[in-house]
């Protein structure tokens, strides 16, 4: 059996996914990076070789998200993509009609409009992660709810609370302010969701025509009660992909199959790259007064990547 | 009196050959780097455009070098650039620095004040030695503003990553030794050669994109992250809105870039129809032309919080609509990431790519 991974490695989440021959997903792993990209990554292949065939054969691997080249070089990527164009490949081939995408994940948001199956235009989130995944989790936490049940609460609101979402520091003070006048948790919850959906409607949405139909993928898609602001506010239907919380792998592993195309050869290390000892370190050029920091990857002695300067002269990438 | 002045670009290269050539004693601050960035945003308020941060770091480390002067411009319009010299001038000072401030205004708004000051600078030379190496000067700069251009545009064909960066630097190098008129000419003549002898593959069919903005975010190579640098080696033909001395130039005429400011204005009109201070209406303008003359997009780049330039963001949507022209926006200062900026460019890229494929699938390609 043929399949092509995908890998997104994002502030927050890792995850894995494989599809085969006809873009189906075989299987796919959802995961905490922890501050540690590298054994995220190798974890992850370790897990999902696990839920594989055992004669699955990877003919291609694309890394995405904010650790896409540090991915690259670790699983061996035939491509490297931006995780704005992953997604959008991924949208549009669950939705070939697709004309909007909202995508929120951990610690960014954006939004891509595409126009006949083409990106036409995209934001991500600048000054501000106001209303991405890290809050909500860190809000689930204070409140003491799983964050899998944050969603559910939202829904059972009857007079949701206004809380000021431009900033997080301010919609935490503001939640716990309507606690201690007596809220229901689930009205400061759901007010949550709206505040949170009006930020993204006017900073990173802003001066874009949002057109139906539109999906809504990235870790957020999970809250309920975010996707019914959402629908509330925009007054039309918002679709939840199946694989909404991997879509970004799922992109990758979409731009490895037509890459490889007909080829059979992928630069793909195998699941064993798991046991792979990958050393990181830095340094300081003295070079010139800019002072850039280096990062250097080395396994056994043998450097496989060197990337972080501004004028080019340490650049090594192998992919 | 030693004289000192903030960076910007190849501003250094061609105010070090004026102050030379008048015989003023003068220091240059180091280049601009993140030390120059981070004593800036020390010192200068949270609230305030990049630029004026920068150019605070690059003053204090000309002080801390041994000047007891600085040279600024001012303004007259309602950009808050007319006003850094003035909020430097109080910065410093507070700081316990001894110095002078000069702040040459627009000539036009008060010609006799500009004389003086020029003056002040040179004071060992009459104003008619001053217009002179003014002239010459002036030939240099426009000189560098052209091979620049050049850059901007071939470097997409290069062969070898990185060559036409060094023929540049070389060229540079050339003309920053010329003295005469004809040297100048010379010297011109060898830094674009040396450009054109880049080995070039030139059955690529690159993609276009116009830069636009805010002057000292598309002139410091270091506040914009390369970016010029980045695209080219990407393999995208570049061109350029604003060149300095189109910028200092007095006339309307931007000889470098090639269309006058009339010219933009009419272009801006029917989305931004007057002045909104800076290059608010010039970034319109050039928007349309790019679109006019079929670039495949535009990228218009901004220090955080400059108000001309968020004049012209807000009329964007309504351009990109109606002239079918993709603009990214850059938001620039010291909290912006190089990662975050080099994943937008890099989707920007894809999807103009995904465009051009589109339209050249429609008319059957």
């Amino acid at each position: 059996m043929i399949g092509y991974l995908g890998v997104d490695v994002g502030s927050v989440s890792t995850n894995l996914v494989v599809i085969d021959e006809e873009t189906n997903v075989v299987s796919y792993i959802y995961r905490r990076t922890m501050g540690d990209p590298i054994h995220a990554v190798q974890n992850g292949l370790r897990e999902l070789k696990e839920l594989l065939p055992a004669e699955i054969v990877i003919n291609g691997a694309g890394t995405t998200g904010s650790a896409r080249y540090l991915s690259g070089v670790v699983v061996g990527a035939d491509i490297v993509k931006n995780e704005i164009t992953a997604h959008a490949v991924a949208a549009s081939h669950v939705a070939p009609d697709v004309q909007t995408v909202l995508e929120i994940g951990g610690q960014d948001s954006k939004i891509i409009i595409l126009r006949e199956g083409v990106a036409v235009d995209f934001a991500m989130n600048t000054v501000c992660a106001a209303g991405t995944g890290s809050f909500l989790d860190h809000q689930a936490e204070r409140i003491g709810i799983p964050i899998e049940e944050f969603g559910n609460y939202a829904l059972k609101s009857q007079n949701p609370a206004q809380i000021a979402g431009r900033c997080t520091v301010f919609a935490e003070s503001d939640m716990i302010h309507k606690q201690q006048m007596g809220y229901h948790v689930e009205d400061i919850i759901y007010g949550l969701c709206q505040s949170l959906v009006r930020n993204y409607l006017n900073n990173v949405a802003k001066g874009k025509e949002l057109m139906s139909p539109i999906i809504f993928q990235g870790g957020v898609a999970a809250n309920l009660g975010i996707k019914k602001a959402f629908e509330e506010t925009l007054g039309m239907e918002i679709m939840i992909p199946k694989h909404y919380s991997v879509m970004g792998a799922i992109g990758a592993a979409l731009l490895a199959k037509e890459k490889a195309g007909n080829k059979i050869e992928s630069s793909f290390k195998g699941f064993s790259t798991s046991d792979i000892d990958f050393k990181t370190s830095s340094f300081h050029c003295k070079g010139c007064s800019n002072n850039c920091e280096i990062v250097k990857i080395e396994v056994d002695g043998e450097v496989l990547a060197r990337w972080g300067g501004r004028c080019g002269k340490w650049e090594i990438e192998q992919t | 009196m030693k004289i000192t002045f903030p960076h910007m670009g190849t501003l250094d290269i061609i105010l070090s050959d004026l102050f030379t050539r008048l015989d003023v004693d003068f220091v240059l601050p180091p280049k601009t780097t993140t030390k120059a960035i981070n004593l800036g945003v020390k010192y200068a308020p949270e609230f305030a455009c990049f630029p004026l941060k920068v150019t605070i770091g690059n003053l204090i480390e000309g002080l801390e070098a041994g000047a007891d002067a600085v040279v600024m411009v001012g303004g007259i319009g309602p950009c808050r650039f007319g006003f850094y010299a003035e909020i430097q001038n109080k910065i410093l000072h507070d700081m316990g620095y001894d110095f002078e401030m000069i702040t040459l205004e627009p000539p036009m708004a008060d010609i006799k004040d500009f004389a003086r000051k020029c003056k002040k600078i040179a004071s060992k030379k009459t104003l008619w030695q001053i217009l002179q190496a003014v002239r010459i000067v002036w030939k240099k700069a426009v000189a560098i503003d052209e091979v620049e251009r050049e850059v901007l545009k071939r470097r997409a064909f290069e062969k070898n990553s990185r060559d036409t960066t060094v023929a540049h630097k070389k060229g540079l190098a050339v003309l920053k030794e010329a003295i005469t008129p004809y040297e100048i000419k010379e010297a011109r003549e060898k830094a674009l050669s040396l450009i054109n002898e880049v080995e070039k593959d030139l059955r690529r069919c690159p993609l276009k994109i116009g830069i636009v903005g805010e002057f000292y975010a598309l002139l410091e190579p270091y506040v914009n992250f390369d970016i010029e640098e980045y695209l080219g080696q990407k393999g995208i033909y570049l061109e350029r809105a604003v060149y300095l001395t189109d910028w200092m130039g007095p006339s309307k005429k931007n000889s470098v870039m090639g269309i006058d400011s009339d010219e933009l204005a009419k272009a801006a009109k029917p989305y931004l129809s007057h002045f909104v201070g800076g290059e608010g209406q010039t970034t319109v303008g050039h928007i349309v032309k790019f679109a006019e003359e079929g670039f495949d997009g535009v990228i218009q780049l901004l220090p955080f919080t400059c108000m001309p330039e968020i004049i012209a963001k807000s009329v964007l949507p309504k351009i990109c609509k109606e002239l079918d022209i993709p603009v990214l926006t850059l938001i620039i200062d010291e909290q912006t990431g190089r990662a975050g900026v080099i994943t937008r460019l890099e989707a920007f890229i894809d999807l103009l790519w995904n465009r051009r494929k589109k339209k050249l699938s429609a008319v059957g390609c």
